[in-house]
């Protein structure tokens, strides 16, 4: 052991840059943000919580093609379907699994009347299970209330697609 | 305040009781207090050093973090494993907070201001310091699990080892102060440096028994680099495993008093107490005890600064700068602080 290393290690050197290096650390700015309080900007194209769309005039978007239920590489989605009394096609079920869902957004790639998306809105944790098994109500009522933020991501997204 | 009361209808010996459960009450129930902020400034320094915010919503600035977490554990229901031995199993934890409130009672919080004023205080503290390892060590074994009682294996030699070494420091400072008393080696301190500076640990002497010391507190409560008998890693909670709502908080409880207990021991014994640092009269004017407190703060903060800085210790490791590092060293400075008193204070 040279006499360098010999003083470093009684005079406990190495500790005390560590220690420097942390009391440094200490003063600076958290890195993390004040969470319920602050949030991070999402992207137009954050892929969160599940939601079917309308028209502007109140008729519901989706058409019972199925494609998304088809493309749901976690199978997911059930979707059963009836021509309603004025004969358009339209679903009776359409049911989401949540606790199944992986969040990739191939439903929403799939869907050709843009009805099925995923919403900026990560804050859905419930306290039973069964609660995350959404229907179709559910659904439509996640549409109703996040339809301005999901038309907003949309169109920010739109010159790019 | 004992005499007043002796002075009323309660007469001598029960006027004394009344007085000293008073006084301890005055003793413990604050010291209950300053664990649960403690917890709260360890969680926060630590969580700064780390760039996160720690503890923040409960109270503010998250100062009431601590008792929403007593409470949680209060309303938790307590588990006794089938396999463990029941009466045990629930003594240990009261041992470790048992002992952990014993040793206070020789502390001085100034002058006079000291429980049990007795003329061993140091042989008492080493004595109680001993007892504590009895709460871990029977709590791993009436777990009857196997991580636990690794655990307590663990906690058993690395207590002993390092007690040999704090022994042996404790004999160097008993040599200088020329006492065991706890407020006579505290007023040795005064002016021991130079006539104006208070405290041994200012002593270049002094200094590396005031750091080993340090090291082996940290050890001996299982501080992070040191915290083998509950590396989460290996030992999932080591000797706490198996323990669920008051019982645990008893040992965490006890755990942090034993932390506060070793930084207000640092103080007294190398860094002068209740006394200024300075030995100037303005300085006196600051009450002791807000002295001892302040001592007490920043050897905490110490605690939690090496808890955020320095990795765990490999078991070996421990052993080894306990037995081959520690040891040699506290016992050559016994040697060289008694050879220094024999030819200034004594006379070749």
């Amino acid at each position: 052991m040279s006499v360098a290393q010999f003083i470093k290690n009684w005079t406990l050197w190495e500790f005390i840059v560590a220690h420097a290096l942390t009391l440094k650390y200490f003063f600076k700015a958290k890195a993390t943000i004040n969470y319920p309080f602050e949030k991070n900007p999402l992207s137009p194209r954050f892929r969160g919580e599940h939601a079917l769309r309308r028209y502007p005039n109140g008729e519901e978007r989706c058409i019972a093609c199925k494609l998304c239920e088809a493309i749901c590489p976690a199978q997911a989605i059930t979707i059963e379907a009836e021509p309603r009394d004025d004969g358009s096609r339209r679903t009776t079920r359409y049911d989401i699994d949540m606790t199944k869902c992986i969040y990739c957004g191939f439903c929403q790639e799939a869907c050709p009347v843009d009805a099925i998306v995923e919403g900026p809105n990560f804050e859905f944790a419930t306290e039973t299970r069964e609660e995350l098994l959404y229907d179709k109500a559910k659904l439509l009522a996640n549409g109703d209330k996040w339809e301005r933020a999901i038309a907003a991501n949309i169109a920010a997204d739109a010159p790019y697609r | 305040m004992t005499a007043w009361f002796q002075s009323t209808f309660l007469g001598v010996e029960l006027g004394w009781f009344v007085a000293t459960l008073i006084l301890i009450l005055m003793i413990a129930l604050p010291l209950m207090l300053a664990v649960a902020m403690i917890i709260y400034a360890d969680r926060k320094i630590w969580a700064a050093m780390a760039l996160r915010r720690g503890p923040n919503v409960v109270g503010p600035f998250g100062l009431l973090q601590s008792f929403a977490d007593g409470l949680k554990v209060f309303l938790q229901e307590t588990i006794i494993p089938s396999g463990a031995n029941k009466i045990l199993f629930l003594i240990a934890p009261i041992i470790t907070f048992t002992v952990a409130q014993m040793a206070w009672a020789v502390i001085p919080f100034g002058s006079q201001q000291v429980l049990a004023d007795i003329n061993v205080g140091l042989l008492y503290i080493l004595a109680i310091s001993s007892l504590g390892v009895y709460g871990v060590v029977i709590s791993g074994w009436a777990s009857n699990s196997k991580y636990p009682f690794f655990s307590a294996l663990r906690a058993a030699a690395q207590m002993i080892s390092y007690e040999v070494s704090i022994g042996f420091v404790l004999i160097s400072v008993v040599l200088m102060a020329d006492s065991f008393n706890l407020s006579t080696i505290v007023l040795a301190q005064k002016g021991h440096v130079l006539g104006i500076i208070n405290g041994f640990g200012f002593n270049p002497m002094l200094l590396p028994m005031a750091v080993v010391f340090l090291i082996s507190a940290m050890a001996e409560t299982a501080r992070t680099p040191f915290d083998l008998t509950e590396a989460e890693s290996e030992l999932v909670a080591g000797y706490q495993t198996e323990y669920s709502s008051m019982s645990f908080a008893l040992f965490w409880l006890g755990e942090y008093a034993n932390v506060i207990l070793m930084c207000a021991l640092n103080a007294v014994l190398f860094w002068g107490g209740w006394l200024p640092p300075i030995d100037w009269a303005p300085l006196y004017v600051v009450p002791g005890m807000i002295w001892f407190f302040l001592k007490i703060g920043f050897f905490f903060f110490v605690f939690s600064w090496v808890k955020a800085t320095v990795p765990r210790y490999r078991y070996d490791q421990l052993m080894r700068l306990g037995w081959k590092i520690f040891l040699p060293l506290s016992l050559f400075w016994v040697f060289l602080v008694s050879g220094f008193l024999m030819l200034t204070r004594y006379g070749a």
